[in-house]
């Protein structure tokens, strides 16, 4: 008979299995994951995927009809928010208005009936932590929101949680303030050493701060990865799409193995993409717009294709430039590349312009219809 | 562990159990099972009760119908629902055209005075609607000024005989003492939905060069379309329930709120007294189901980053307006100056000296001072009581999770008061409370609510109840307010929700609560519709003894309580204000909108 037993190879947080519906709508389908101690997880999708609910789950906010939520390999599925040990901070802040940064963020220290010594002292603490030392008499109408977000923050933190959960922390700042608490908001995380799963719908966040990302759609896991992996590998056109803006060009056919046919003309692909295809089947061809190389091509390197500029788009460092393919057979394919404002001014590139440009084999995915 | 028999020692599985045993949800469960069951006990069950009544004869054998066939084949009975439909159908189409023009004026235009007008319009809510029938007694009656022509003076002063008898006592003193009960109500509508508007909408219009003519009926008519819905069926229902004003000025013109009583008081005809209450449901139910329709319709209506419409001053309109709301507000005022000028009056017409002989209600039956203070005291306990319940049950409706169906059904019994005339649920306690004995399904136990009849405690019950859902509906707009996530956050604190509840949720939403707390005031000093069956005779409260000196022919000391319940509920509303101004001034701190 085998006991359940805690053993040091559990991952500090997994999710198995959990499904959710709404009446009829279906927020996630048998969504499987794990978490490493101090890992910082993003959980990234458009709206309505299901992340949020997701994060609501493993806070115990809402009920799975199944699957199971552990923490350090302790079955907590059944167990209230009260009961998790888990710190979180929402889009909204939930700020309590009628009390200062210092109350809100004793607000749960209280409870726990510890001395006032104590307790003032573990404020200063937090508030020294996010760079706040003398807001603490300060209501949260009275803070700027970058304020308002980091006091939240250091509630959350207040009673040293196992897991911060993060819902869309900074999506309510503006633009400049959002980009300063990212390396913010995860300098401290590394500092406290606490593992946290955040959720986001913007991807440049889920790049630049994550350690892993999750990239959900209708209910399911999509892709789990770093970063880096994420971009440069998505797992399926949805991922490519969603994070970065990505070119397909969907007649494309397998050919010999190694090789797919647009049009007229054959492009080379790593060996893999090809795997497990039969020749002749039709496939999607993606790449991306800053994977366009233009100058140095037309020498007869592999992956060369003419192609005539069609319109230019100036953004500031970069431009983006769409050209026309005609790759032999009638029809004409349009892509987008990212180049360097630099590079066209070196090149002369201007509209109807013919030129070629290059497809760097090993930037190229293929993926199956 | 590849095999599925992963057993759990039954410790272990008992102390999870213990662990995942959430306190907080099951006394949040428990509490909204005791507004249901609050809800229940004095709302539903009394109306079932009144209802059923409707169909058994006076040795309460079931009859099905025939109350209600009698009824309508009495012309003497039946002819008042007829004539409560036409002088509510009458006092709406005036009262709601004469509220929007006067809300058009005081949220469209730039005429001064505006927060003056607002103030006006708003003080016959202080007054019992009794009164506004006393009055036109002493404006139209026979020994009227407007009647007598101020006692003769006009006719010495100018040799023109201007005596003019409107004829006041029935249907029209009716509709005039209606319109000014429900002016009030219309303009309040009306001027929230007239400010709801979104500036580009005028704009956009200006740009395609409309006239104002096409901009009034293309824009601002559309935009307030559910507002005029919504103040038909408010002013609707408030005169088609009224009883106090028909009460005083009606003469031989019945309405269905004065047969009501007529029957019960009068005769100790209960059936036929639950029946004409049944006929008086109907319509009012009609009314009160399609306002809600039409509210559900109106949320959407604008969107949420409205640019608020500032009103550009337009001189000819702008003069025509103000010369309107003058006329109105001096009408209003010379109202309120006649009523309290009949109140100081030695002896009207003949002796004009004033004197406060009438304030010394010795002389008068009713109940004199006592009843006063006893209406103050009710008051008093209808607005501690009724906001703590009504603030407590919308928290639970509002804020707590799960139990869905549980709360919608909260949800509908609270909205559901509304529907019912002050008449209906007087009524339904007598039945209700007064029966000694329940008899359920062949069970038969002593009614355990009996020992409440004719005590203070069920005139309160029955004010709370009265006067719930707009108490509710504020409350329950406070608490949308707040962030949602207050209650997620503090249980991630593990700190229990009642805390969180009396340390941010009741500071943060105390301007809504003091408002609850005064409406229940107000209202309940005013009220005679429901407590006229349920005051008992140890117990006499003010508006029944302004009813019963009325009744005696002492209009004079009937004109003075009125005269004090004005001016109490004046006190009240100067309270009030007071008290949230320095909770504006207290909390400014955290009001204040962020400035990033």
């Amino acid at each position: 008979m085998a006991v359940l037993r805690e053993s040091d190879t559990e991952p500090y947080l997994k999710v198995a299995g959990v499904t959710k519906t709404f009446g009829r709508f279906t927020a996630l389908r048998d969504v499987s994951f794990d978490a490493q101690g101090g890992e910082f997880l993003c959980i990234l999708g458009p709206s309505g995927c299901g992340k949020t609910t997701l994060l609501r789950i493993v806070a115990g906010l809402e009920t799975q009809e199944s699957g199971r939520v552990f923490f350090q390999g302790k079955d907590v599925s059944g167990l209230p928010v009260s009961k998790r040990n888990i710190g979180i901070v929402f889009q909204s802040y939930a700020l309590f208005p009628n009390l200062t940064a210092t109350e809100n963020i004793a607000y749960g220290l209280k409870n726990r009936r510890k001395d006032r010594g104590a307790i003032r002292k573990r404020v200063d603490e937090l508030l020294d932590l996010v760079g706040l030392q003398l807001m603490g008499p300060k209501y949260p109408a009275q803070l700027s929101g970058g304020q308002q977000q980091r006091v939240a923050l250091a509630r959350a933190m207040a009673l040293s949680p196992d897991l911060l959960l993060l819902d869309e922390p900074l999506s309510a700042l503006d633009a400049q303030v959002r980009i300063s608490l990212r390396s913010e908001v995860r300098q401290l995380q590394r500092r406290l050493g606490v593992s946290t799963v955040m959720v986001t719908h913007d991807q440049e966040e889920a790049l630049t701060m994550a350690d892993r990302i999750l990239v959900m759609d209708h209910g399911r896991i999509v892709q789990s990865g770093t970063p880096w992996d994420v971009y440069n590998k998505p797992a399926t056109p949805f991922v490519a799409a969603f994070l970065g803006s990505m070119n397909f060009i969907r007649d494309a056919v397998r050919e010999a193995a190694g090789w797919v046919r647009i049009g007229g003309v054959s492009l080379q692909v790593e060996d893999r993409f090809t795997d497990g295809i039969p020749p002749g089947t039709p496939v999607t061809v993606a790449f991306r717009p800053e994977d366009v190389v233009v100058h140095g091509a037309g020498d007869g390197p592999r992956n060369a294709l003419p192609a005539r500029v069609a319109a230019l788009e100036f953004r500031g460092p970069r431009y983006r430039v769409s050209f026309h393919l005609n790759l032999g057979n009638g029809h004409v394919w349009t892509i987008d590349a990212e180049i360097p404002t630099e590079m066209i001014r070196r090149l002369g590139i201007q509209a109807d312009m013919e030129m070629a440009i290059q497809l760097p084999a090993d930037r190229i995915r293929v993926y199956p219809l | 562990m590849s095999d599925g028999a992963i057993s759990v020692p039954k410790a272990a599985r008992a102390r999870s159990l213990l662990e995942s045993l959430d306190l907080d949800r099951w006394l949040t469960r428990g509490l909204i099972l005791l507004v249901c069951l609050w809800m229940l006990v004095l709302v539903v069950l009394p109306l079932f009760q009144l209802l059923s009544k409707s169909l058994l004869d006076r040795s309460e054998n079931f009859v099905g119908l025939d109350n209600f066939i009698h009824y309508f084949r009495t012309p003497a009975l039946s002819q008042s629902l007829y004539n409560s439909l036409s002088v509510s159908l009458m006092t709406t189409i005036i009262s709601v055209s004469l509220g929007f023009l006067y809300a058009y004026a005081l949220t469209r235009t730039q005429i001064p005075g505006r927060s003056f007008f607002r103030i006006i319009a708003m003080l016959p809510l202080f007054a019992p609607s009794l009164l506004y029938g006393i009055t036109l007694v002493y404006l139209f009656g026979r020994k009227g000024l407007i009647t007598t022509g101020f006692f003769g003076a006009v006719e010495q002063a100018t040799g023109i005989p201007m005596a003019w008898d409107i004829g006041v006592y029935g249907a029209v003193g009716i509709v005039i003492a209606e319109v000014i009960y429900t002016f009030p109500q219309a303009v309040l509508i009306l001027s929230i939905a007239l400010s709801r508007t979104d500036a580009r909408l005028y704009e956009a219009s200006d740009s395609l060069r409309a006239s104002n003519a096409r901009t009034f009926f293309a824009v601002t008519i559309p935009g307030v379309k559910y507002g005029l819905i919504s103040a038909t069926f408010v002013c609707f229902i408030l005169a088609f329930t009224d009883f106090g004003a028909p009460k005083v000025i009606g003469g031989n013109y019945n309405v269905l709120a004065t047969d009501i009583y007529k029957q019960v008081i009068g005769q100790l005809n209960f059936v036929m007294g639950a029946t004409v209450s049944v006929v008086l449901l109907i319509p009012t139910v009609i009314a009160f189901i399609l306002d809600r329709i039409v509210q559900r319709k109106q949320v959407a209506l604008i969107a949420a980053k409205a640019v608020p419409l500032v009103p550009k001053s337009h001189p000819v309109r702008d003069g025509i307006l103000l010369a309107y709301c003058a006329l109105i507000a001096f009408f209003l005022l010379v109202f309120c100056a006649t009523a309290l000028f009949a109140s100081l009056v030695k002896v009207w017409p003949y002796d004009l000296s004033l004197s406060l002989r009438h304030y010394d209600f010795r002389t008068a039956g009713g109940g004199g001072y006592p009843a006063f203070f006893n209406s103050i005291r009710m008051s008093l306990y209808t607005a501690i009581a009724g906001t703590i319940v009504t603030f407590a049950s919308a928290y639970l409706i509002e804020k707590s999770k799960g139990m869905h169906g549980l709360r919608q059904g909260a949800y509908f019994l609270s909205i559901l008061p509304l529907a019912l005339p002050g008449m209906v649920i007087g009524l339904s306690y007598i039945f209700f409370f007064n029966q000694p004995r329940w008899e359920i399904l062949g069970w038969v136990l002593p009614n355990p609510l009996n020992p409440l009849y004719g005590t203070m405690a069920i005139l309160v019950i029955c004010n709370v109840v009265h006067f719930y859902t707009v108490s509710f509906l504020t409350a329950t707009t406070a608490l949308k307010q707040l962030d949602k996530e207050f209650e997620a956050v503090s249980e991630s604190m593990a700190v229990p929700f009642y805390k969180t509840f009396l340390r941010v949720t009741v500071p943060v939403c105390m301007p809504a609560i003091l408002e609850i707390g005064m409406y229940y005031f107000v209202c309940s000093m005013a009220t005679l519709s429901a407590v006229i069956f349920l005051y008992s005779a140890d117990l006499p409260l003010a508006t029944v003894a302004v009813a019963n000196m009325d009744d005696a022919g002492d209009i004079a000391p009937a004109a003075a309580m009125s005269v004090l319940i004005v001016l109490t509920n004046l006190g009240a509303r100067l309270l009030y204000g007071a008290l949230t101004k320095g909770i504006q001034r207290r909390t400014q701190a955290w009001t204040r909108p962020a400035t990033a």
